[in-house]
């Protein structure tokens, strides 16, 4: 290989996007489902009975303590084995990276919860409000406005991790690009265009934290 | 209905009820821990009567008011409140007690995420299931009589502390409430904001709201308070008139600490 040749890389776009479209799919899966089983969580760990709250605990801890890569293996099969049938890569993936995320998600949530002050846990209540309908309607606006920034920084983590499907077969867009690049034997200009696709979606993502968090302290 | 009040109403064209304390608070213990905390506090509050707390910082008194409407549980003693009992209120009456019953913090607390008219429409409309446009119909009308008719739209960190605090006050009027408790509503306050806020209150209870406030506000209590209650460590030590309490206490301890605060 004497010069480089960046044409192969337009040429492979339309295979290359079909991967970033599963690397989105999974980023929003992820974020969605991991924010609500999170929000799940961390509630049964700040108010739920003693037993479900353990249980909630050792969930949390746990699977901070697997890589993903691991929880990957998993759940393409245990998934297939716990319903009784094939569902295929895709499907498994989604699970493992809801119930991965929901782990980081709920200790995020939990601190911005804590994170609001106590004043207006009873201010609320003194108006009669439940505990509930505080939670909901004072609590929670507020911890999410203060966790925003931490939450769009875990969703570029996130957003790397995507590139982890390729252990159970999926197409994201690193391992598109990687399949691309080993075909013409053009590694360099390949590896080149992702580092530039991740430099820019992600750096786009910390500056929004940035602004996010100026905008709060401001 | 025992014999003693219905003869004490006899002459009276009042409702039998209408005789009895608003709140009674008896013999009331807290401990957090081994921590004693509240100590055999006794204090009726009749209706349309306000009643000024002070004390020395850590004596006891916002643990005494957020008893009452059952912030702060409590180990010892009874607190009937407008027909609840308050210890041993299930969560139905305990929210039905703090519907009417209102309080209002040093701290402000208002929902900082929320506008000023969506403060005062919160409780209404979710607690009390008022159709929306009546809350914030009567939510307009509040903030007319807080003085503040132009920041309905406001965040409450747009506000100065004192437009803060009377935005608190017309959040808590927006429920209706039978009685109010104040705990010390000026203490955050910048000096020249204090006035603003006393003047609202003043207001109130020349209208015969009934009112347990936390101050060391003198020219407050003055004016407008029935009685005077002085806590120190816990307990309710003096119980007087708002005169007779400032220029002749009856105990050392309320003594040492009015030269204090004088003395400021
Ligand atoms: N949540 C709590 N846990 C432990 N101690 C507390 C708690 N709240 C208040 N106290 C203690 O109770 C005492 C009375 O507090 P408080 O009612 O706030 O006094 P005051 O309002 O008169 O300044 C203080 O010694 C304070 O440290
Ligand atoms: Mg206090």
């Amino acid at each position: 290989m004497d010069a480089f040749d960046w044409g192969a890389v337009p040429a492979a776009l339309p295979f290359l996007l079909d991967g970033m479209q599963l690397s989105l799919l999974l980023l929003a899966v992820g974020m969605l489902g991991g924010t609500a089983l999170g929000l799940l969580v961390a509630l049964l760990r700040l108010f739920g009975p003693r037993i479900p709250a353990a249980i909630a605990a050792a969930y949390v801890d746990g699977l901070r303590a697997i890589p993903l890569v691991l929880v990957l293996f998993w759940f393409y099969f245990l998934v297939p084995l716990a319903i009784g049938r094939p569902v295929g890569a895709l499907p498994s993936a989604l699970i493992a990276f809801v119930i991965f995320e929901a782990a980081y998600y709920s200790e995020i949530i939990r601190a911005g919860i804590g994170s609001v002050r106590s004043g207006q846990w009873q201010a609320a209540q003194a108006l009669g409000m439940t505990r509930g309908q505080t939670l909901r309607l004072v609590v929670l606006p507020q911890a999410l406005r203060a966790m925003l920034p931490i939450l769009v920084t875990q969703a570029v983590i996130l957003f790397q991790d995507t590139s982890l499907v390729y252990v159970i077969g999926l197409r994201d867009f690193m391992t598109a690009t990687s399949i691309s690049a080993e075909e013409g034997g053009r590694l360099v200009e390949f590896y080149a265009f992702a580092a530039l696709v991740y430099l820019i979606v992600c750096s786009a993502g910390t500056e929004l934290a940035h602004a996010l968090q100026r905008r709060r302290s401001a | 209905m025992n014999a003693t009040v219905s003869v004490a109403v006899a002459s009276s064209t009042e409702p039998v009820l209408a005789q009895a304390p608003l709140l009674r608070i008896d013999g009331v213990g807290k401990s957090y821990g081994t921590v004693q905390v509240l100590s055999g506090c006794t204090l009726d509050v009749q209706r349309g009567e306000v009643v000024v707390i002070c004390g020395p910082s850590g004596s006891g008194k916002s643990t005494l008011i957020k008893c009452v409407n059952g912030l702060v549980p409590f180990n010892a003693g009874r607190i009937l409140c407008d027909g609840v009992d308050v210890g041993l209120g299930r969560q139905v009456d305990l929210v039905r007690l703090r519907t009417r019953v209102g309080m209002v913090f040093q701290n402000f607390e208002l929902y900082p995420h929320l506008s000023v008219l969506e403060n005062l429409c919160l409780a209404p409309v979710h607690v009390l299931r008022r159709p929306r446009s009546e809350a914030a119909e009567r939510a307009h009308q509040l903030l007319v009589r807080v003085g503040l008719p132009d920041k309905a739209g406001s965040l409450p960190g747009q506000l100065s502390g004192g437009q803060q605090q009377r935005v608190a006050i017309a959040r808590a009027l927006a429920m209706d409430p039978i009685a109010l408790l104040f705990d010390e509503p000026t203490s955050a306050l910048d000096p020249e904001m204090v006035g603003e806020v006393l003047d609202v209150m003043v207001e109130l209870a020349r209208d015969g709201m009934t009112m347990m406030v936390v101050t060391h506000e003198m020219g407050f209590a003055r004016k407008v308070a029935d009685r005077v209650v002085f806590m120190d460590a816990g307990r309710i030590v003096e119980t007087g008139t708002a005169d007779g309490f400032f220029s002749e206490p009856t105990t050392e301890r309320a003594r040492g600490f009015l030269s204090r605060i004088l003395s400021h």
